[in-house]
């Protein structure tokens, strides 16, 4: 049996590293705004003409400000499981960049035991795999305590 | 009077449902019906301004042309919008604009939609530069997907519960019972409600509203040309708000991955769904306490007790109670969706907005049957498309 290839879902958005996975976003020069996606070109802050970037890891923690848990197989480009399985999304502030980041939760975590609020932390894992590949995207997962 | 406002001289819409033809019939339909209710012919019309559709190739795109032609050429410069749930209200915009500058007297606006069965979705293709594809492929994160989050932040906020989602399902179904256009003539209960499939929890089927197909159809003009045509008092579009979010936006939106960050530029009190309503009012030198009655975009039930604060029905976290109370009941202080809401249609989307300004034009004209609000003068409208499109109209007689 041989292992398929990890490959990012999604190529610069984040790091490929397991211990200390990150999104990376980027950060405007001359006002501070943070941007994920990065922005290119000129800054959206519209008090701001800055046009350099600098290419930065956001927090890897931060807290849940909403979630759902979706029931129903969404249309394509999303490659459902078969048999589907419910999944859930959470939209969580990172308290240094105040911004709200979408992301799955990571398998094998009880949606009854996401809390708005809670800690969660970025991990790494699949969204879906073909004969050679196993894609891979960033995931939201409650820290120890986190998920009171 | 203001000497921005221009005349609704007639609306027609085609019924709501899932016909499976061409959007373009049913556009027609709803366009000859607006002009049988304005009295015009088509060759009266000046200008046609058209509220695309993105799933249903080419002539969706340059709808105004698309409408044009199936009416019969003849002659009238067109304009196409698209500005996604908000498209209606910004081609009706475009109108006005050619008839305030006074560039015409009278312009025909028209939205039409055939969607698919199920979840909206994106464009196809392999698209990985498109926020709206690229939401889909990474996350599944579909419509109701942020509607849930929205939902869940009452939930958490306000201590709503999914009963009171129930009751605005409950109340805009009672609504649309005698409604010829809506989908969906039927009541519903609470118990119905709560028992239907969870589709994004906390949301269940019979929260989330349908997609459809639909037409609506406005005929507007000077209000010159209305007293000219002998139209007594007509209804009359005291403001149109089409305006975009405020850096930097701090509530999540479709079909963004996160908000704008708030670290280096400050957070406007004023969310950009408040921004919508404020900016109709604001043009309209009218506000809430003006208002008879007010169609919202009930994407979801709970989305629609965001609407009641948005457009400053009530504060915030009081919205179940306006609904609990029957406040905005038919019969209450002011009904909302008394046409039956998106519960009762589904989503047309480039037919939606206009379909929202059809529902109170009747109402204040006295022409809305049994589910006619006593005594209707002041209307509001109010949508928000994805991308930052805000979509709001107040009509008045």
């Amino acid at each position: 049996m041989t292992t398929k290839e990890r490959v990012p879902a999604v190529d610069g958005w984040f790091t490929l590293d397991d211990a200390d996975p990150r999104l990376l976003g980027n950060r405007c020069r001359a006002c501070g705004s943070y941007f994920f996606p990065k922005a290119s070109g000129f800054c959206r802050n519209p008090a701001c003409s800055g046009t350099e970037f600098d290419e930065v890891p956001l927090s890897r923690r931060g807290t849940i400000w909403s979630f759902t848990t979706n029931h129903y197989a969404p249309p394509a480009p999303f490659v459902a499981s078969d048999p589907f399985e419910p999944y859930s999304v959470a939209a969580v502030e990172l308290p240094e960049e105040r911004m709200v980041v979408l992301g799955q939760v990571a398998d094998g975590v009880d949606p009854a035991a996401l809390r708005v609020g809670a800690e969660v932390e970025l991990t790494l894992g699949t969204l879906y795999e073909d004969d050679d590949h196993e894609y891979v995207v960033w995931k939201w997962k409650p820290t120890e305590g986190g998920a009171s | 009077m203001s000497d921005h406002d221009v005349a609704v001289l007639g609306v027609g819409m085609h019924p709501w449902g899932k016909w499976g033809r061409n959007f373009v019939d049913y556009g027609v339909t709803a366009a000859r019906d607006a002009l049988a209710d304005a009295g015009l012919e088509w060759r009266d019309i000046q200008f046609v301004s058209g509220a695309d559709t993105i799933r249903n190739g080419y002539p969706g795109y340059v709808s105004g042309a698309t409408f044009a032609q199936a009416l019969g050429w003849q002659g009238a410069p067109v304009a196409s919008s698209y500005a996604a749930c908000a498209s209606g209200a910004t081609a009706l915009n475009a109108a006005r604009a050619q008839i305030l500058g006074g560039l015409c007297d009278v312009a025909l606006v028209v939205g039409a939609d055939t969607t698919p069965k199920g979840f909206l979705a994106p464009t196809a293709g392999e698209r990985g530069d498109d926020p709206d594809w690229l939401r889909f492929r990474l996350l599944g994160a579909t419509n109701p997907t942020y509607f849930a989050f929205y939902a869940r932040r009452r939930m958490e906020l306000f201590g709503a519960t999914p009963a009171d989602f129930a009751k605005v399902k409950v109340k805009n179904a009672a609504h649309g019972l005698s409604n010829p256009n809506a989908r969906y003539r039927k009541a519903v209960t609470e118990d119905e409600v709560m028992a239907s499939p969870v589709v994004a929890d906390p949301l269940r089927l019979l929260d989330i509203c349908a997609t459809s197909d639909g037409a609506a159809a406005v005929v507007v003009s000077s209000l010159e040309y209305a007293q000219r045509r002998g139209a007594a008092g007509p209804v009359r579009i005291a403001a149109i708000s089409t305006v975009t979010p405020s850096y930097p936006n701090t509530v999540i939106e479709m079909p963004n991955f996160t908000t704008d960050s708030a670290a280096a530029a400050p957070e406007s009190p004023v969310t950009f769904r408040d921004a919508i309503a404020q900016g109709a009012y604001a043009e309209a030198g009218l506000g809430p306490d003006d208002l008879d009655l007010a169609e919202v975009y009930d994407l979801s039930t709970a989305l629609e007790l965001d609407w009641y604060e948005n457009i400053g029905l009530c504060g915030a976290g009081e919205a179940e109670k306006l609904v609990h109370d029957g406040a905005t009941t038919i019969g209450g202080r002011v009904p909302v969706n008394p046409s039956g809401g998106l519960a009762c249609f589904g989503e047309a989307v480039p037919a939606q907005a206009l379909a929202q300004v059809g529902e109170v034009v009747w109402q204040c004209r006295g022409d809305a049957g049994e589910r006619q609000v006593e005594g209707a003068n002041v209307g509001l409208t109010v949508n928000q498309g994805l991308f930052g499109h805000g979509s709001s109209v107040i009509l008045v007689r």
